[in-house]
């Protein structure tokens, strides 16, 4: 999982104390590359703690939490994930260019 | 009211359509097009779509309709999977395509050594997973299709020739455009495109049902939410536990699904693809989601009560006359259905073709590859039967599963039983102490969890007797399928995802521990888990037993002819030789493998190359063998080294004991000649005298006596030597008999010393210490005083003090006794002191009494005692130390 780290130093992790300002940007950005899902997971998980509606509903009251709120909240939500995804997208295409780079054929270049 | 006959008629120009997307994209791929819109991201992350089935188009309005937002589940998972990408579908992309797997069977079998049990195993888990999935969609368009009937009373519409007609033509369509080629790395262009553009048909379909429902039936956004708060989802409520579990499962089932494996993996043409599919496929999951829970809280509020909620989509627009509305929601759900059941198909008869189908046919082949005809068709015949017969399958299955509400809780079902791969992929992908043992026990007892507590229960009908189900099995009660070790209460899908992904994971995890990789395995883990860091091929060819003909004989029927003399052609000219076959190097086999394997997946490709190559594939296994082999030579030759050393030394031996023995013959001869020199004197002094005896007359009597007592000294002189020379010998033999005693040494020295002293006319004064002598000894004290006495007597003839005197000195070091007798003469002289206890060897001869022999007598006499006798030097005088061993009791 930390390959990047080791990337640099051609196998050999040197843990140097100052880096580039490039492969400091490339270890913060695999920092979100972790970060995303699990946020995304908590975040998803918020509407677990919503209160259940009472099954006798006083007069008056809303009881539990109406769908449209839940609604706009999931959606919301899944918004500003879509959002930093493309972000982190626009990030790794910034930083990141050759980690992604398709044409590379492992065992072209192996002779 | 659109007629069913139009629909059908819609329904055709519309597949119609869908081939000729297909037929376009096939030919500009392979005319050489592969730039443009062709492989643009765009076309990938729809590609991706088939993720949403028919069950997500029509069933997650009925999902929404039944249990408020938890439909939204489905679509989190996949969601939070995208946005993972970087460390999740990146690898897993990456390794696919440098090991060029065929589908995820493949991929499971070639992390863990290319064992084919896996794959069968996965495949079959796959097959029994996802069949019912397909009778879901096939029941779905019929349903869709009755839907419309119903609607139009002139038509009869009968179900099952429609569920054939559909099925036989989506078999077609999967047929034609998913077996036309076979190498993966081409891809199937036509079905990914087709795909896409019924991506697009079915969200267009749902977002114009969706905005016809907000701003048609309902007046804009806050309105519908007003309506939707007013209906009877109009509350938050969902089971925590079911809303984490359906979102875990759909996030494996994302990864773990067949086709959504072929599509990602597969069909990806550039890695850089996921990274706009990992925001664009999220948009896509939310606007398909966006409408569903107002069409179906609308629904519930127009349509009459008791309407399957699970069709409000077509039947929204059909009860409001919107027809082409209607019309167009069919066409998404068809594509749905479709796009699914062709990618699903596709993907799941390579599955079987290439680790069911291919193995049994090469085996029962007999002779290999090399066998004469085209292995190629083989391949495709066997593909294109297994897209048959799983169509059939799924056919079979939606005739005989009651066509009923059985199917509607398939779709998680199915999830749960292709997530059961979870833990073997992703352990494979990022722990390197995977095994295939572990990935084997865990599947099957996932598997086997998966069909006891949800595949068997759902599907009912006599398939688990009523008594297990309530009793459990074999009556015991913990073995009941939906209380599992008595843990009731839990939602049934919970219960079986939890301890189906829970004992799966662990048996994986701890069979792993447990159990020692091969060293396939242990390369393939290497190459898979670090597959960023080096990513050159996983394993070596060596040449030169190959033969480049054979292998293009072989090629050729797999990859067909042009292809093969194109792939040969290009390694020739890499490799700069001017002939048409390239040098069987190792890495132009190793590519050639990695070519076929996209036809006939990674093991049978590397069985072929490894039967054409006469076996001379370099396995980590081989290379084991050859370390051995050489390891043996070393060995080897460490043992004649080490025999040649012995052989050395035993000449050495062998010449030490030769000069040993011809020093003792030496010695032989210079005994026999002093001994018989010895004797002489003696016997020419007797025969003298008693000549004279006999022969001269008139002597007187004192001479008589005189002559007679030399000739009578003579002979006692003789008589001891004889004697001396007999004792010596019976010494050195060995056969002496000791006889041995207990006593006390002070005895043993005054007996030697007043025997030694006897009749001697020059007095030696002898200093003994009487204090230390009182030790008792073990001994043969009749042997050990002939050895005092000896030396007394020694230090008698040879002392040349003026007053000789002697000094007996006992003393006890180290556990051994020791007597010194140290005279106060001139001593010897140094050249001599080597050659005293020789035989024979006298310093002064002039002062000869004896034969020589008495310190070699006293010498194998202390020796037969366990002690020893040597010369003291760097005393003034003679000093002799008789050394003799303590025993225990003595000391006590």
């Amino acid at each position: 999982m930390n390959h990047t780290d080791r990337d640099d130093a051609n196998g050999r992790q040197k843990t140097a104390l100052f880096v580039e300002r490039r492969t400091y940007r490339h270890r913060r950005l695999m920092d979100i590359a972790r970060l995303l899902p699990l946020t995304g997971a908590l975040l998803f998980c918020v509407p677990l703690m919503w209160p259940n509606p009472d099954p006798y509903p006083a007069p008056d009251t809303s009881g539990g939490m109406p769908m449209s709120e839940a609604i706009i909240y999931m959606f919301v939500v899944w918004t500003l994930l879509i959002l930093a995804s493309l972000a982190f997208g626009g990030a790794v295409r910034r930083w990141a260019e050759n980690w992604t780079d398709g044409t590379d054929q492992p065992g072209e270049d192996a002779l | 009211m659109a007629s069913l006959n139009v629909l059908v008629v819609i329904c055709m120009a519309y597949v119609v359509l869908l081939f000729l997307v297909a037929f376009v994209a096939d030919r500009s791929a392979s005319r050489g097009h592969r730039g443009g819109w062709l492989r643009s991201p765009l076309v990938y992350t729809l590609s991706l779509s088939i993720y949403c089935t028919a069950w997500t188009f029509y069933g997650a309005v009925g999902y929404a309709a039944r249990s408020g937002l938890e439909f939204i589940t489905i679509y989190l998972g996949p969601t939070l999977v995208m946005i993972g990408w970087w460390w999740g579908l990146r690898k897993l992309v990456r390794i696919g395509r440098s090991q060029r797997v065929t589908s995820i069977a493949d991929l499971i079998s070639a992390r863990y050594g290319k064992s084919n049990t896996l794959a069968i195993c996965v495949t079959i888990l796959a097959v029994i997973g996802v069949t019912p999935y397909i009778a879901l969609q096939l029941q779905s368009i019929t349903l869709s299709f009755s839907t419309f009937a119903e609607a139009d009373p002139a038509s009869q519409l009968n179900e099952t020739t429609t569920v054939f007609w559909v099925a036989a033509g989506l078999a077609v369509f999967a047929i034609l455009f998913g077996t036309r080629n076979l190498n993966a790395n081409e891809r199937h262009h036509g079905v990914v495109t087709a795909v896409a553009v019924e991506a697009v048909v079915k969200l267009l379909a749902l977002l114009a049902v969706g905005i016809f429902v907000v701003w048609g039936l309902s007046d804009g956004v806050s309105e519908t939410m007003d309506r939707i708060d007013a209906s009877p989802i109009g509350q938050w409520q969902v089971r925590g536990d079911r809303w984490a579990t359906i979102t875990f499962l759909a996030a494996a089932a994302f990864v773990c699904l067949p086709r959504m494996f072929q599509v990602m993996v597969v069909e990806n043409e550039d890695e850089r693809h996921l990274r706009t599919a990992a925001w664009a496929f999220p948009l896509y999951l939310l606007l398909m989601s966006l409408f569903v829970v107002p069409i179906a809280a609308i629904g519930l509020e127009l349509l009459p009560a008791g309407s399957n909620p699970d069709l409000f989509v077509l039947t929204l627009p059909l009860s409001q006359g919107r027809d082409g509305l209607a019309v167009l929601a069919f066409l998404g759900g068809f594509s749905s259905a479709t796009s699914m059941v062709i990618v699903a198909a596709m993907a799941l008869s390579t599955m079987v073709s290439n680790h069911i189908v291919m193995p049994i046919w090469l085996r029962v082949q007999g002779d290999g590859a090399s066998v004469s005809g085209d292995v190629r068709n083989v391949v495709l015949l066997s593909r294109r039967i297994s897209i048959a017969a799983i169509m059939a399958l799924g056919y079979f299955y939606f005739r005989f599963s009651g066509q009923g509400a059985a199917l509607a809780s398939i779709g998680l079902i199915s999830f749960t039983g292709i997530a059961q791969i979870l833990p073997a992929l992703v352990g494979g992908l990022f722990w390197r102490g995977a095994t295939r043992s572990g990935a084997l026990s865990g599947l099957t007892l996932g598997f086997a969890l998966w069909l006891f507590t949800m595949l068997l229960p759902a599907l009912g009908g006599g398939l688990l007797p009523d008594s297990v189900l309530s009793d459990g099995l074999f009556g015991l009660s913990w073995l009941r399928p939906q209380a599992l070790f008595g843990i009731e209460g839990l939602d049934p899908i919970v219960h079986a995802v939890m301890w189906s992904m829970t004992l799966n994971t662990a048996a994986f995890c701890f069979v792993s521990l447990a159990t020692f990789p091969s060293p396939m395995e242990r390369l393939q883990g290497a190459q898979f888990v670090n597959v960023f860091e080096h990513s050159v091929g996983p394993r070596g060819w060596t040449g030169q037993v190959a033969q480049s003909e054979d292998l293009m004989v072989m090629s050729q029927r797999i990859l067909g002819a042009e292809e093969a003399q194109a792939f040969f052609q290009k390694e020739a000219v890499r490799q700069g030789t001017h002939s048409d076959f390239p040098e069987p190097t190792p890495a132009f086999l190793e590519r050639l493998e990695r070519e076929l394997s996209g036809s006939v997946g990674t093991a049978a490709a590397h069985a072929m190359v490894g039967q054409i190559a006469g076996g001379s594939s370099v396995s980590v296994e081989d290379l084991l063998a050859v370390a051995d082999e050489t390891a043996q030579m070393l060995e080897y030759s460490s043992q004649l080294e080490s025999q040649s050393r012995e052989l050395a030394s035993t000449a050495r031996q062998l010449r030490e004991t030769n000069e040993k023995l011809t020093q003792i013959s030496q010695q032989k001869d210079a005994f026999l000649s002093q001994v018989s020199h010895e004797l002489r004197t003696p016997m020419t002094s007797i025969r003298a005298f008693s000549e004279i005896l006999r022969d001269a007359d008139g002597r007187s009597e004192t001479d008589n006596i005189r002559y007679a007592s030399i000739i009578h000294d003579e002979a006692l002189r003789l008589t001891r030597l004889l004697n001396d020379l007999l004792d010596l010998s019976v010494l050195e033999s060995g056969q002496v008999s000791l006889n041995m005693t207990v006593g006390n040494l002070a005895e043993v020295l005054d007996h030697a010393v007043s025997t030694a002293l006897a009749g001697s006319e020059q007095p030696l004064k002898v200093l003994r210490q009487t204090s230390s002598e009182t030790v008792r000894i073990s001994s043969d004290l009749d042997r050990l005083a002939q050895v005092f006495i000896n030396l007394i007597a020694n230090a008698q003839k040879y002392c040349d003090a003026e007053t000789p005197e002697i000094r007996i000195a006992v003393s006890v070091k180290r556990g051994r006794l020791r007597i010194d007798f140290v005279d106060n003469g001139s001593g010897i002289p140094l050249a001599s002191q080597q050659l005293i206890f020789e035989k024979f060897s006298r310093v002064s001869p002039e002062k000869a009494g004896g034969a020589g022999l008495g310190l070699a007598i006293c010498r194998e006499i202390m020796q037969r005692l366990g002690g020893d006798v040597r010369y003291l030097s760097g005393h003034p005088g003679g000093a002799f130390r008789v050394s003799l061993p303590l025993s225990s009791e003595m000391a006590a």
